[in-house]
Order: structure tokens, then C-alpha cells, then sequence
């Protein structure tokens, strides 16, 4: 598959004008108000805009005019900082949302009065049409509204949705009924019973959730708000009680002036925690944004944040560990059978079969024993397709009847037969089973010819990704339909913790619950609808966009792609996004330090000069510490905004590990960092005589 | 810093963890209601007690139901603390025939003693009966330390259960921590006390001669008992001459066990410990310095055992002992370095083998500077607050150690289980930030920290400092709160700032030097102490509540592990920047302030 995927740099210049935009808008007090920590810094930027024009217009200011401008000018600029940050971000599920909201047109539908292609037909508005209506679709028609097909099969471009053009087949009964509104019928017809109502369709709901429009917190961000919440109330009373506690001390030695209201401000501004409550929205929406990029849609921002927490990977064994089909490799014939005649009743038997499996011995016959493919219509045979009570396949030919298929079912098969199942084929089939491979056995009617192994070819770098999930404290489980033994050699093999044979529908829900109830996070992806129970109950459950309108419901992400391995990047996504919250919630509380050592001493200076030594930068006067301190704050804002945007890099290391090189970088460094930038800004302030 | 003082420190310390392992895990089983050795002579007891009172001891309280207990059982010591003042005359084992105390002195009593807070605006000597010092205060004593430690095992129940309502029961917590570990400890305690000279008696006080009469300078006093000042404003002082003393006596023993043991503090004597009668000899103080540590630093090892994994209660104290040491450290070289205005005088101020050397200023001269240091660092950082020397009369920086061990939120060991609760809550919150860096949703012990956890920790941390802060503001803000302040700059403000951090930190250490015995510092001092306890036990028993309805997520690779060097180094810096933080700009006004204008 080579989906289309919509990359964007980071900074694409659309975006960015249109972001700039935004966030004028957004200093709108209703809208900052949902952000505590940054509607005390516009209550502040007011508070020193009027202070400046006090002291502008009686000329009996605080401080100096200049002074204050210049502290209330970057302390807008601060709010405006953090609001282009969210815009950015925004912008580019905006522009996403563009792109999808193009295909969505109002469609000329045809309604049909039963559900019956000949049924008599009306034409209705896409718009016009309710839930549990029934459209006829034909080749050319744009399907009007998400349905499940009941009649008919079509081939239909689903690019609009997925950006993958390759047709694909869409047919009722079965996983793949769905339709969703806005693909194009390429070829054939469909009937189609409508499942949603205008407004709530899949395409409807991918618009509202990359625009942000329904987002909401999530329950980690309204955590983290509150804690973001507590320090600015904490420090909003260390500077409100700073006011009486200078008065006193003024009173007290006899010297110097209360602190200033302005420097007040510009100390509450810059100790409440302004880079992360500045810029935690962006992290989530982009989070959302880089599951967007991965061609994943989220439907709840708290899937994304699950993401990161799973400690438990159901995978399908089939296109996921495995390749989608198993190849034959060797034939081991019964006693006293030639192994070319097993060899060529295989073919026989495969030749209409169109499965990779059934291609596989075709394959493998030729190049053993050179038999050469034969049209199966020209021998006048019939061929007996898979079902699932006889769980075999095979031919007619001239009263010969073969058949391929599981061992208790050819068993079963040549018993009735009158035949006996020979213990060496038994044997083989035993030792095929053990070895992770996928015994066939061939019979022609009461007699068993032998076995053909089919051998599961683990995909490539699959195992690497599985010691690295080991590594995040994941466990890797994988779920298939075969017996134990072929699921422990395939298991063993791929590298995975555990496995589930002769998976069910209600094995696997049991799995679930059984790891929840041991308080275990579950992601798994499925696309069948009977896979629909299992993934309403996970936790992060991945939904195929091939897969079926059940699934689809269920799951709380679906993946365009249909790609099963994408799970392990949305994991990946999900600890980026939390990772980055606490990274910069480290940064901004340490930041805090060097803030304190420039503004204190200038605040107090006049009472006590004596605290003139805690200026240990040397910055050069008190009205440039507070600026300088003041312009870094905001400036950090706009520097991290490209790490907020792509979000910490995650490596899969212990959380030892992880949380050692994070407190490193963002503690530490947080610590370090100001002092020099504060430093750097006052050189520069004192040099252009700013302050 | 002399070999002295680090010696003394070393075998501190030493001692202290020594003795923390095997208490700790006895105190582990006495709430955990497994056999603990007692039980033949306290169980007939334990049991007697329930059926007097009706308790059904296997009936367990959900959270609510846990808080309300606390509270009434709260309540209703306060009002019987404060009638117990009120009618002390018509009582009796009262020989000096004290008279009922004040109604506003009652009241901030009462809240002092229940909140185990025991911030005195009393001398005990000179106000309180025997009586009302047995009944009443020494019985506060226990069972608000009880309270405290009862509130930390329904925390600990929290971590420990899961999915599960109820946390616990009041009051068989409160019966089985004060019969098993409190009293069998402070009977042991007062007898070796008592065995050094502290005394232990209903008897008279004693007027005796002295060895030496003594002259001295009193301010002349007017009608109202007001100083008559002169036309400069000081104080008319006029000549006395004093040739007998009154040497008080009282049940003093068998009240500083408990009052060390239970992180109390409050003394029997106005000078607490550093009267010969509470603290006689070197071995009374190391003794009564290491109660003030023993049962908080053993609830580390308590909590450890009880929530399966020891090494969980050993980070909390490795991070207890890496922050009050080198703050002891800093104590002693601090007090040891000399006061450098006498120094500038010519005066000697190095250690000898004939003085202690350093600022002796405020402390007694059989403790010296070490003795006293420990002492000063040790009572602060468990919101003990008993004293054995003046911390007013300390260094600037020496004294601003005490004070910013209270600022942290008395979470450096703490009083008994309300400092391992407070450390909990600062652990919370240490664990979502570091567990959001490990790229999950964070989880401490296996339960998720979400909304509620964080509310609730938010507000413990928030409640604390705004009484703190918003206290001094009012209070340098207002003549009542300036009236009380003796000293002038820096230094009155830090005696100020020192109050208020004690009230809020239910610590009862007083810098001195601030009159506390005020309409304005009794009611404030009351109302502070009251929210500094209660608004932090309710939201602590609400997490508890919450932690025992979740599930129990199992440790993997990609949890962050609580139990290593690393986790501990992330919660001092925690508990550090914070405390630093919040408190910074006001000790800059005061004690740093101070220090600076030395140099």
C-alpha cells in the first residue's frame, strides 16, 4: 500500500498567517478564561496597560511611562505567543479539514422504495436522507450517506477518505459491507442501507475531530491544568502578600519603596508556569495532528492519550506478524504415495483456487516436478470452493474428487468415505504443526495422498519491533486461529510474549477483560465485525477503514491506511504527546529559579541594598532584570513551539532510562537555560539603552 | 564547624535510622491487627474498651464516614479542652490555685493542642493547673498524634486496597495506635526521664533561697500593667533586687515523653526543653531530640511494609534524611561561625575545650551549639516544635533553617503520620510530572493519579501556603499584628513570617521575640492551626477514598519505578523548588536579608 500520506512542514506559510490571525482573536477573555494560567497573564497585561496610561497621562506613575509600556507590551506579546502556538497548531488539523470537507458534496441520491434493486426509484438530496433509508449506487454515483451494502457488489474508489486510490471491493454480507458517503463507485452496483444520519457521518466526524472542534480536555490535561492551576494561585499569593510584606519592611528599615505593581506583575508573570500552560493545548492538538500525519483518526483525544498508556498489544497473526498469506514449501506424502501424485492432485485441487495459498502450490508443484498449470476448465472439472462446514476446498474431475484442507476435516472426510487416516501422515502433519507451519492434507477420496506444509512468513524487522515493545514495558499478544502448536512455533518465532490459539470472538473478549480486570490497558485492531465487541471493550481500539460499519463503531481510532502494524506507532504518538507535557512542565517550574535571581534582588534593592548581592548575573540595572526576565519568558514560548508541534523524540528505553535523560535535559537544563538567556537579553537591552 | 558538632550530628542520624527498622515494621503490624507482642497484657484492654463504647471493631468506614469521625472526635476535644481551662480553679490537683485561663487563650489553647500543633501563648508553669496539664493537654498529646497517624494508615489503606469502599475504622485505628504505640513508648520514655532528673510530682512549688542574690532593672509597670514609657519612648526602668526563688514543680515526666514521642512540643515549663526540670542532662536531650524523629521516620518504614514493598517507605525517608541533614549541617556551621558584630568587638568566639564557641546566644551551655542545632533542625522538620534554645536569637541563616523546614510543609519528617500523609501528597504530585516524562498517564504504587488525586493534592499544597502567606500579610498589614513585633527589620518580619508558618505548619515553634498572647495572634493562631490541620486531613483521607475504589495497575519495565535514587533525587527537587519557591521572596525580606547586612 502507498497511501498518500499529507505531510506538512512545520511552518508552512498558510498556516502561519492564518495562525497569526487566530491569535488576536483568541485574546478574546471568554476564550482565554478556559486557560487559567494564561488569562492571568492577560489580566495582567490589562493591569499594566492601565498603569502606563496612569502614569502617561498624570505623569505621577509608579515607574517610569517607558517602563511600564515596555513590561506591558511583552506581556501581551507573551498571551499572543501562546495563542499563535494553539493556532499553529490548530491550523494544521484546519488545513486537513479542508481537504476532507471538499468531498463532502450534496449528492443527487437515488432512494429505492424497498430494499430491492428493482424497487422503484426516487431522487433525493444526499441531505435529505435518514437513517435506515435505502440508495441504489451505480457505477459513477458518489455514495451519498455511510451505509452497509445489502445487495450487490462494486468496486469503489475510497481515496477521498484514505487517499489510497486502489478500487476496492465492496459487497454485502461479510467484513467488507461498509460504504462510506463521499467514495466513488467505479464499477458494478450496490444497494445500500443508510447507518447514519446528516451531520453524523464518519467524514462529518473526521472534520470535527482534526478541526477541534469538538475537542475537549482530556482527563490527564484537566489533571495537569489543575496542578498549572494551583502553582498560579500559589504564586499569585506569594506576589499579592509580596505588596504588604514590602510595605512593612519599608516601615520596618526605614529606607526604599514598596515594590511596584508593575514589577509585581511581571514577577507573577514570570514565575506562574506560562510555558506549559501556554502551550499545553498545542501539545494535544498536536498529538491529534501527528495521528492525522500517521493517516490514523482519532475520535477522542483520549484515545491518544491511552495510546501512551497500553500495556497490553493484541495483534492479529495474519498481516500483522505474519504476511497476509502462507506458502507452501514441501509436500511429505503418505506411505506408499509417490510424491509426485500428491504433488499433482495438489495442483489439481489449487488450481481454481485463487488464494495465495492455493497460487503457493501451484507455484511449488511446478518448480518440484515441473507439472505444468493446466486450465481447469479445459479438463472439465468442477471446482469445490472453501466452506466453512466442510472447511475443505478441491475438484471434481472425472469422478476423481480431491480435497484439501485442515486434518480433522479431511479425517472426518475420508471416514465417511471409508477410509482410514494413515498414522504416518498423522505423524507428519503433527510435526508440521510444531514447527509453526500449517499442515494441508490431500485426499482423493477415501485415501489421504499426504500433506503440503504452508509456512507463515514472519514479516520483516517485526521481531525488532517487538523487543523494542518490550523495552516500553509492553506486552505483545498474538492472536490466531490456529492451534496451539503452529501459534507457539509462529510465537516463538516472531518473538511476541504470548499467544492466543483458536481465537474467538468471545476468546479474545475474554483476553480483554481478563487483562483489564488485572488493571491492564488493552489496544487491539480489528476490522471483521464480529472483532466489534472485542474492540468496543479495549481500551485503544484500532478500527480498519476496510473493515466494517460495526468496527468502525467500536473503535476509538481508525486507521486509513488498514494498515494492522500501525498500532505500534500509535503507541509511540501517545507517549510523545504525554512525555511532552511533562517535559516542558519540568522546563517551566525550573525556569523559575533563575526568574527569581533576577527579578528579587531589583524588586528589593532600594529596601535592603544588602540584597544587591543575589544579582548574581550581574544583570545591569533592576528595571533591566524584570524586563529581561520578563522577555524570555515569552520568547521560550515561541522557541519551544516547534517541540510542542512534533512533540519530545520518543525512544523505546526503560522508564528509568527515559525519565533520567528527560529530567537531565528539561530539569536541569531548565534550571541552567534562563540564567544565560537572561543574561544574553539584559546585555542586549543595555546595549540598545531600552531600560 | 567543629569535630563536635559533626560527631554529635553523625551519631544522631545514626541512631535515629537504627532505631526507625524495627519500629516502623511493629507499628506496621499493630495496624495491619496482626499479633505484635502486646497483646497478652493491652488485648483484655483493647477489647474492654470497644464493648464500652459500642465500637464493632471489624466495621470498616468509607471516607466520609472515616473524616467525620475525625472531626468530631476533634471537636469534641476542643470543647473539652477548653472547658477543662475555663473551670480549672473549682478543680483539683491545682496547689498554686491558678484561676480560670482566658477565654481567648482557651480557644487558641484548645486548637493548639487538638491540631497537635501546641503552640503555647501560655507559661505552663504560671497558668496551668496539674490537672489541666494531665487531663487535658497531656491527653491531647496522645490522641491527636493518634489522629494524625490514623489518618496516614487510612492513606496507606488506599494505596494498599484496591477496588475496594472503606479504608479503615477510626476508631479501632485510634484505640490500637494509642494503646500499642504511644503509651507502651511514653511509659518506657518517661521512666528513663525520670531517671535523668526531670521531674514527676503532684507537690507544691518550692520557694527557696537563693545562692546569690541578684540586682536588676524591671520597667515600671502602671495600673493597667502597661510599661510607663518616658518622653523618648523607652521604657522608665526601675532598680529590684531578687533573693528567693520559686522552683516549680508538676507531673512534667510522664508529659515531655509524650510530648517528644507525639511530635507535640508543647512543654510543661515555658522554656520547654530548655528548662532543667523538662531537660536535665545530655542524655535527657538526646533522648528527647531523637523522640521528635522516631515515630515519623518508623512510619516510612510502617507505610513500606504495609503496602508490600519496603523499599518504597526507604525512598521516602532517603529523601527525609537527604534534606534535613545537610540542612543541619548548615544549621551548626551557621551557629558555630559566631555572631560577626561581636566578633568586630574583639570577643572570642571559637570552640575550646572551655566554651562551645559560635553564637551561645539563646542556648543552654550544656547543650552548645551542636545539642542545639540538631535539636532546632530536628523539631521543625517534624512539626515537633518543642525547644531546648531560642531559634529568635539564632544566626539569621541558622535561623532560617528551622524556618524553611516548616515552609516546606512539614513534610521533611513531620509530625506523626501527618508529615509521611504530607510527603505522600508531594510524592502525587512528584509522580505525575515524573510519570508524564516517562510517557505515561502517571501511577504511584499502582493506582493512576487522574483528576480527582490531583485536586485534592493541589489543594493540600495550596491550603498550607495561603495561610502562611495570607496570615503574615494581615498581620504586618495591621496595627494588632505589628503591635506584637519586638524586634525592628528583618528580623521582626521574620518572627512574623515564623508565627504564621508554625500555625499553618501545626508546628508551635515560636521564634520568640513576638508577642503572641494577643486578642489578634490567639484568634488568627487558633483559625490557622485548625484549617492547617483539618483542610489538609480531609482532602488526604478524600484520596485515600479515591485510591481504594481503583484498580491496581501492575509494575512493568515502562512504569516509573518510586523506589530508586533517581525518583528520590525528582521528589526533593520537588519538595525544594516548591517549598523555595513559594517562600523565597519573603525570607529575602527577612532572614536573607538579615544575613546579607552582616557582610
Amino acid at each position: 500500500m502507498s497511501a498518500k500520506k499529507i505531510k506538512r512542514s512545520l511552518f508552512e506559510p498558510k498556516i502561519v498567517r492564518r495562525a497569526l490571525l487566530d491569535s488576536v482573536g483568541k485574546l478574546n477573555p471568554v476564550y482565554q478564561i478556559k486557560n487559567p494560567v494564561m488569562f492571568v497573564v492577560e489580566t495582567g497585561s490589562v493591569l499594566t496597560t492601565l498603569l502606563f496610561l496612569h502614569a502617561l497621562i498624570t505623569g505621577r506613575g509608579e515607574a517610569s511611562a517607558v517602563f511600564i509600556l515596555q513590561i506591558s507590551v511583552w506581556l501581551w506579546i507573551t498571551v499572543l505567543f501562546a495563542n499563535f502556538a494553539e493556532s499553529m497548531a490548530e491550523g494544521r488539523g484546519k488545513a486537513q479539514a479542508d481537504a476532507l470537507r471538499k468531498t463532502r458534496k450534496d449528492v443527487v441520491a437515488k432512494r429505492l422504495s424497498k430494499p430491492a434493486r428493482d424497487s422503484g426509484v426516487t431522487q433525493v438530496p444526499s441531505s435529505g436522507l435518514k437513517k435506515g433509508d435505502v440508495v441504489l449506487v451505480e457505477a459513477g454515483d458518489i455514495v451519498p450517506m455511510d451505509g452497509e451494502v445489502i445487495e450487490g457488489v462494486a468496486s469503489v474508489n475510497e481515496s477521498a477518505i484514505t487517499g489510497e486510490s486502489a478500487p476496492v471491493i465492496r459487497e454485502s454480507g461479510g467484513d467488507r459491507s461498509a460504504v462510506t458517503g463521499g467514495t466513488l463507485v467505479l464499477s458494478d452496483w450496490i444497494v445500500v442501507r443508510v447507518t447514519a444520519s446528516p451531520g453524523e457521518t464518519f467524514l462529518d466526524r473526521m472534520i470535527g475531530m482534526v478541526e477541534g472542534a469538538k475537542r475537549q480536555k482530556t482527563p490527564n490535561e484537566i489533571a495537569l491544568d489543575i496542578l498549572l492551576a494551583g502553582l498560579t494561585i500559589i504564586f499569585l499569593l506569594v506576589t499579592a502578600t509580596l505588596l504588604p510584606f514590602s510595605i512593612f519592611s519599608v516601615k520596618a528599615a526605614g529606607q526604599g519603596s514598596p515594590v511596584t505593581i508593575t514589577v509585581l506583575v511581571a514577577l507573577l508573570v514570570c514565575l506562574i508556569p506560562t510555558t506549559i500552560g501556554g502551550l499545553l493545548s498545542a501539545i494535544g492538538i498536536a498529538g491529534m495532528d501527528r495521528m492525522i500525519q500517521a493517516n490514523v483518526i482519532a475520535m477522542s483525544g483520549r484515545a491518544v492519550e491511552a495510546a501512551g498508556d497500553v500495556d497490553v498489544l493484541l495483534l492479529d497473526k495474519t498481516g500483522t506478524i505474519t504476511l497476509g498469506d502462507r506458502q507452501a514449501t514441501l509436500f511429505i506424502s503418505a506411505p506408499g504415495v509417490d510424491e509426485k501424485n500428491l504433488a499433482d492432485a495438489a495442483q489439481l485441487s489449487s488450481l481454481a483456487d485463487e488464494t495465495p495459498e492455493g497460487r503457493s502450490i501451484v507455484v511449488l508443484a511446478k518448480e518440484k516436478y515441473g507439472i505444468r498449470e493446466r486450465d481447469i476448465h479445459a479438463l472439465g472439472a468442477q471446482f469445490v470452493p472453501f466452506s466453512a462446514q466442510t472447511r475443505m476446498s478441491g475438484v471434481d474431475l472425472n469422478g476423481r474428487q480431491i480435497r484439501k484442507g485442515a486434518a480433522d476435516a479431511v479425517e472426518k472426510y475420508v471416514q465417511k468415505q471409508g477410509g482410514t487416516f494413515p498414522a504416518g501422515v498423522r505423524a507428519a502433519v503433527d510435526d508440521i504443526a510444531r514447527q509453526g507451519a500449517t499442515p494441508l492434507v490431500v485426499a482423493e477420496g477415501p485415501s489421504v495422498l499426504g500433506v503440503v506444509r504452508l509456512n507463515d512468513i514472519i514479516k520483516g524487522g517485526i521481531k525488532e519491533r517487538f523487543a523494542e515493545m518490550r523495552q516500553m514495558g509492553i506486552k505483545t499478544v498474538m492472536i490466531t486461529g490456529d492451534n496451539p502448536l503452529t501459534a507457539a512455533a509462529v510465537a516463538a518465532e516472531a518473538g511476541v510474549d504470548d499467544f492466543l490459539a483458536q481465537a474467538t470472538p468471545e476468546t479474545k473478549l475474554k483476553l480483554i477483560r481478563e487483562h483489564q480486570a488485572g488493571g491492564r490497558l488493552v489496544a487491539m485492531t480489528g476490522d471483521g465485525t464480529n472483532d466489534a465487541p472485542a474492540l468496543a471493550q479495549a481500551d485503544v481500539a484500532v478500527a480498519m477503514n476496510t473493515g466494517t460499519q460495526a468496527a468502525k463503531e467500536a473503535g476509538n481510532l481508525v486507521d486509513l491506511d488498514s494498515n494492522p502494524t500501525k498500532l505500534i506507532e500509535i503507541v509511540e504518538i501517545g507517549k510523545q504527546l504525554l512525555m511532552t507535557r511533562g517535559t516542558l512542565t519540568t522546563f517551566s517550574i525550573s525556569n523559575d529559579v533563575a526568574k527569581y535571581f533576577a527579578i528579587l534582588p531589583a524588586a528589593f534593592v532600594s529596601i535592603y541594598p544588602a540584597l544587591g548581592a543575589l544579582n548574581i548575573m550581574r544583570l545591569s540595572t533592576p528595571q533591566s532584570a524584570v524586563l529581561s526576565a520578563v522577555i524570555f519568558n515569552a520568547l521560550i514560548i515561541i522557541f519551544l513551539i516547534p517541540l510542542a508541534l512534533r512533540g519530545v523524540k520518543y525512544k523505546p528505553l526503560g522508564a528509568q532510562t527515559v525519565l533520567r535523560n528527560n529530567a537531565l535535559i528539561y530539569g536541569v537544563g531548565g534550571l541552567i537555560v534562563p540564567f544565560i538567556g537572561i543574561k544574553l537579553i539584559d546585555m542586549l537591552i543595555t546595549a540598545l539603552h531600552m531600560a | 564547624m567543629t569535630g563536635n558538632d559533626i560527631l554529635q550530628t553523625v551519631l544522631y542520624f545514626g541512631a535515629l535510622a537504627v532505631l526507625a527498622g524495627p519500629l516502623g515494621l511493629y507499628m506496621a503490624r499493630v495496624y495491619e491487627g496482626a499479633p505484635c507482642g502486646l497483646d497478652g497484657v493491652l488485648g483484655p484492654l483493647e477489647r474492654l474498651f470497644y464493648r464500652v463504647c459500642g465500637i464493632r471493631q471489624d466495621e470498616e468506614m468509607d471516607w466520609k464516614q472515616y473524616a467525620t469521625a475525625v472531626l468530631i472526635f476533634s471537636a469534641a476535644g476542643v470543647f473539652l479542652l477548653y472547658f477543662l481551662q475555663r473551670v480549672q480553679g473549682a478543680l483539683p490537683l491545682n496547689p498554686q490555685k491558678f484561676g480560670a485561663v482566658t477565654p481567648g487563650l482557651s480557644f487558641n489553647t484548645a486548637l493548639s493542642f487538638v491540631t497537635n500543633t501546641n503552640w503555647q501563648n501560655y507559661s505552663g508553669e504560671t497558668a496551668m493547673s496539674y490537672l489541666t496539664q494531665m487531663a487535658g493537654l497531656a491527653v491531647q498529646n496522645f490522641l491527636s498524634a493518634a489522629a494524625g497517624m490514623a489518618a496516614l494508615v487510612a492513606l496507606i489503606r488506599g494505596f494498599k486496597r484496591h477496588s475496594a469502599n472503606t479504608i479503615g475504622n477510626f476508631w479501632v485505628d485510634m484505640a490500637r495506635g494509642t494503646l500499642y504505640i504511644l503509651m507502651p513508648l511514653a511509659l518506657v520514655y518517661s521512666l528513663l526521664l525520670v531517671s535523668q532528673g526531670v521531674v514527676q510530682s503532684f507537690g507544691k512549688y518550692r520557694t527557696v533561697d537563693l545562692v546569690e542574690a541578684g540586682n536588676y532593672e524591671i520597667p515600671r509597670l502602671d495600673a493597667g500593667g502597661n510599661a510607663v514609657k518616658d518622653a523618648n519612648g523607652d521604657p522608665v526602668m526601675e532598680k529590684a533586687k531578687v533573693t528567693r526563688q520559686v522552683i516549680p514543680l508538676g507531673p512534667a515526666a510522664s508529659q515531655i515523653a509524650i510530648k517528644q514521642l507525639g511530635t507535640n512540643g508543647g512543654g510543661f515549663f515555658n522554656v520547654n526543653s530548655a528548662h532543667p526540670f523538662e531537660n536535665p542532662t545530655a542524655f535527657s536531650n538526646f533522648l528527647e531530640c531523637l523522640a521528635i524523629l522516631l515515630i515519623p521516620a518508623a512510619l516510612c518504614i510502617t507505610f513500606g511494609k504495609m503496602v508490600g514493598d519496603r523499599r518504597q517507605g526507604l525512598a521516602l525517608l532517603a529523601a527525609m534524611f537527604l534534606i534535613l541533614v545537610p540542612l543541619t549541617f548548615l544549621c551548626a556551621w551557621a551557629e558555630q561561625g559566631g555572631n560577626p558584630h561581636l566578633a568586630s568587638m574583639g570577643v572570642d568566639q571559637a570552640a575550646s575545650a572551655l566554651q562551645p564557641g559560635g553564637n551561645m546566644e539563646g542556648k543552654e551551655a550544656r547543650f552548645g551549639i551542636a545539642d542545639s542545632t540538631i535539636w532546632a533542625a530536628a523539631t521543625t522538620a517534624a512539626s515537633n516544635g518543642s525547644v531546648n534554645s531560642m531559634h529568635d536569637s539564632y544566626m539569621p541563616l541558622g535561623g532560617m533553617v528551622p524556618m524553611l523546614l516548616i515552609q516546606f510543609g512539614e513534610v521533611i519528617f513531620g509530625g506523626v503520620g501527618s508529615g509521611l500523609y504530607g510527603m505522600l501528597i508531594f510524592a502525587i504530585i512528584t509522580v505525575f510530572v515524573a510519570g508524564l516524562m516517562v510517557g505515561r498517564t502517571p501511577e504511584y504504587l499502582g493506582k493512576k493519579i487522574e483528576i480527582f488525586e490531583m485536586k485534592m493534592a493541589a489543594l493540600v499544597v495550596l491550603i498550607v501556603n495561603a495561610l502562611i502567606k495570607l496570615g503574615t500579610a494581615i498581620a504586618v498589614s495591621t496595627k494588632a499584628g505589628t503591635a506584637g513585633i519586638a524586634n525592628p527589620g528583618p528580623h521582626g518580619f521574620s518572627e512574623v513570617l515564623y508565627a504564621f508558618s508554625s500555625f499553618a505548619g501545626n508546628n508551635g515553634s515560636a521564634f520568640a521575640g513576638l508577642n503572641g498572647n494577643t486578642v489578634f495572634y490567639n484568634t488568627i493562631g487558633g483559625i490557622l492551626m485548625f484549617f492547617g490541620r483539618f483542610w489538609v486531613i480531609i482532602p488526604v483521607l478524600a484520596i485515600a477514598g479515591s485510591l481504594a475504589k481503583k484498580k491496581q495497575v501492575p509494575a512493568g519495565l515502562g512504569t516509573l519505578p518510586t523506589h530508586t535514587p533517581l525518583f528520590v533525587v525528582f521528589l526533593m527537587g520537588v519538595i525544594v523548588i516548591v517549598g523555595a519557591l513559594a517562600f523565597m521572596p519573603g525570607l529575602a525580606l527577612g532572614p536573607i536579608a538579615e544575613q546579607l547586612m552582616y557582610h
